[in-house]
């Protein structure tokens, strides 16, 4: 008897959100790996647009599961739609990406379930007969490979940039398409959303920076800052911030590297006094070189950096802001 | 308004981590702080009872040295705390947790209850989630705001990329915090002195257990994660060091 792996991939306003073909990567593996059968399944109103992009992948089936309910997004509609769908269809896994909106509707819908899910992974395994999930821990100083002791389904939702999203296969031919009409009670969505909106006006477009030279905590001091701008300024390029320099005010939000804030892909990534906890990485590990200098060897920034200097950074910048503008200067 | 604060105590950020024998766990001879996340609810759930006037509980599970979390929340003005103290709800899963949880507090009526979105040392999201579902709550995670109104709150949620989205939500409702909400308070001397003498009420492992049962799911492992970069340590002065990063970056990141 076959299982079956359900992918459930992420639309919001108006965009199936990218980061689903990295979740339908990991999916179309898993299925390969353990013999299974791979389906979909995109969740909101009028979806046909989403699940006719979706189909034109290797999968076996699409499901569209719809209801005027279900637009805008709140956590009391999804977990219902899905939770009934899943019931019918008795997928053996459940795959989504750990965006913030999945955050949070799946605990809530593995609860409903009597069920649980393994959040925020980076990979799997087979470990002998059992299937393994690996996931950080502890800001990423350590990894654990975690299994499910319960019935299925099994929820599991993998962190941006885990797969790749450009690895998805296309299908021969298109997949067919169901819509599956979601029953939803009144009374069952008790928040009322309002409107998406951006802040501030944004006055940096940090996905466009080459280079970004970026500070975390180990900056002490929001003057301290200024020798980072120096650094930036003398590379040509722009100044970022891990999370707790834009919570104290020292940065603007729009300077922000990390989950909340900008994911970035810049040629060269410069982190000073940057720990490397996970909200941070998943914003800028897709950078091409990335140079780190902590004073603290067993940063887990070290884990992914290619370039590394245990050392102090207000040793180490000021010479290298110093030879940096040599080297412009043809020395 | 009362308020339920539910806080953590995490290994501290700089700790050295061991693993224990048996590899499946941390070694606890480190030293532990509160979870940042919860320290951010709790200033939270302070303010808006210097706006509302009402109550503000916290509570943690874990063992004897947890009660440091609570004894701090009260030093800034948490009036009552409720500690599940044992050793044993360290290995419990977010499912569980709740569930104890939901159990400690069935006797209490609460506006409101705060958790931090996720903890330092597991990272899952989930537990405030998992509790809003259990007691039948409306939730909203990852706030930057909570104000009160007529038929509620309105909260502002954050979104990726430095999107946000305003919610209107009936009372009692659960919220998932996010880190810079606000700016954290110290707590006082006169703070720390009063602290003594709030009620901190512990509750065992047995008053809960029927609430609880089997974890979920299951750290079969435990490790250093497998490195798969090769990354180059560069040493020496720190002109030495400015040296060989320009020399890098000139000749391998060609950027210069």
């Amino acid at each position: 008897m076959s299982e079956t792996i359900l992918v459930v991939v992420e639309q919001r306003e108006g965009k199936l959100n990218r980061v689903s073909w990295e979740t339908l990567a990991a999916g179309q593996a898993l299925a390969a790996e353990m013999g299974w059968i791979l389906e979909t399944a995109v969740v909101g109103n009028a979806v046909a647009s989403f699940a006719n992009e979706v189909a034109g992948k290797k999968v076996a089936k699409v499901y569209a599961i719809e209801s005027p309910k279900l637009e805008p997004y709140t956590p009391d509609a999804f977990s219902a739609a899905l939770k009934q769908f899943i019931e019918s269809k008795q997928p053996k896994l459940v795959l989504m990406p750990h965006t913030y909106q999945v955050r949070d509707f799946v605990p809530k819908l593995a609860t409903a379930m009597g069920r649980t899910a393994i959040s925020d992974c980076v990979g799997y395994k087979k470990d002998g007969d059992k299937l393994v999930f690996t996931r950080q821990m502890f800001q990423g100083k350590l990894a654990a490979d975690v299994s499910f002791t319960s019935d299925a389904p099994w929820f599991v939702t993998f962190q941006n940039g885990a797969f790749r999203g450009d690895k998805v296969e296309a299908g021969s031919s298109a997949a067919p398409v169901e819509t599956v009409n979601a029953q939803i009670a009144d009374g069952v969505i008790r928040n009322k959303p309002q409107e998406v909106f951006k802040e501030a006006k944004q006055a940096v477009d940090l996905t466009q920076a080459e280079i970004i030279v970026s500070v975390g905590r180990g900056i002490k001091e929001q003057k301290n800052i200024e020798l980072a701008k120096q650094l930036a300024e003398a590379l040509g390029g722009e100044l970022a911030a891990s999370r707790p320099i834009c919570d104290s005010g020292w940065l603007p939000m729009d300077r922000q590297i990390g989950s909340s804030g900008q994911t970035v892909a810049p040629k060269l990534y410069l982190a000073l006094g940057i720990s490397g906890a996970i909200q941070h990485i998943v914003g800028m590990k897709g950078a091409r070189t990335i140079i780190a200098i902590n004073k603290d060897s067993e940063a887990p920034i070290f884990e992914i950096a290619d370039y590394a200097v245990v050392g102090n950074l207000f040793d180490i910048v000021p010479p290298l802001i110093e030879e940096v503008k040599k080297a412009k200067a043809g020395g | 308004m009362k308020i339920l604060v539910c806080m953590k105590q995490v290994p501290q950020k700089d700790a050295p981590l061991k693993l224990n024998e048996s590899g499946t766990w941390i070694r606890e001879d480190v030293s532990y702080e509160v979870n940042e996340p919860d320290a951010y609810a709790l200033e939270e759930a302070l303010r808006q009872k210097e706006k509302h006037g009402g109550e503000v509980v916290v509570i943690t599970s874990g063992p004897a040295r947890a009660q440091q979390v609570l004894r701090e929340a009260l030093a800034k003005g948490a009036d009552r705390a409720i500690h599940l103290e044992d050793n044993a709800f360290v290995g419990l899963d977010a499912f569980n947790t709740a569930r104890a949880f939901a159990a400690a507090i069935k006797d209490e009526a609460f506006d409101l209850i705060f958790t931090g979105l996720q903890s330092d040392d597991y990272g899952y999201a989930q537990t405030g989630v998992v509790l809003a579902e259990l007691l039948g709550w409306p939730h909203a995670t990852i706030i930057m705001q909570i104000e009160k109104n007529d038929s509620g709150i309105r909260v502002k949620r954050e979104l990726e990329a430095g999107f946000f989205q305003f919610v209107d939500m009936p009372l009692p409702a659960v919220l998932t915090i996010q880190s810079g909400i606000n700016k954290l308070r110290y707590a006082t001397l006169i703070g720390i002195k009063q602290a003594k003498n709030k009620p901190l009420r512990k509750v065992a492992m047995a008053e809960v257990q029927s609430a609880i049962s089997g974890n979920l799911q299951k750290i079969e492992r435990l490790y250093v994660p497998e490195k798969t970069k090769n990354t180059q340590f560069l040493e020496g002065s720190a002109g030495e060091v400015a040296k060989k990063l320009v020399d890098k970056l000139r000749n391998e990141v060609r950027v210069l």
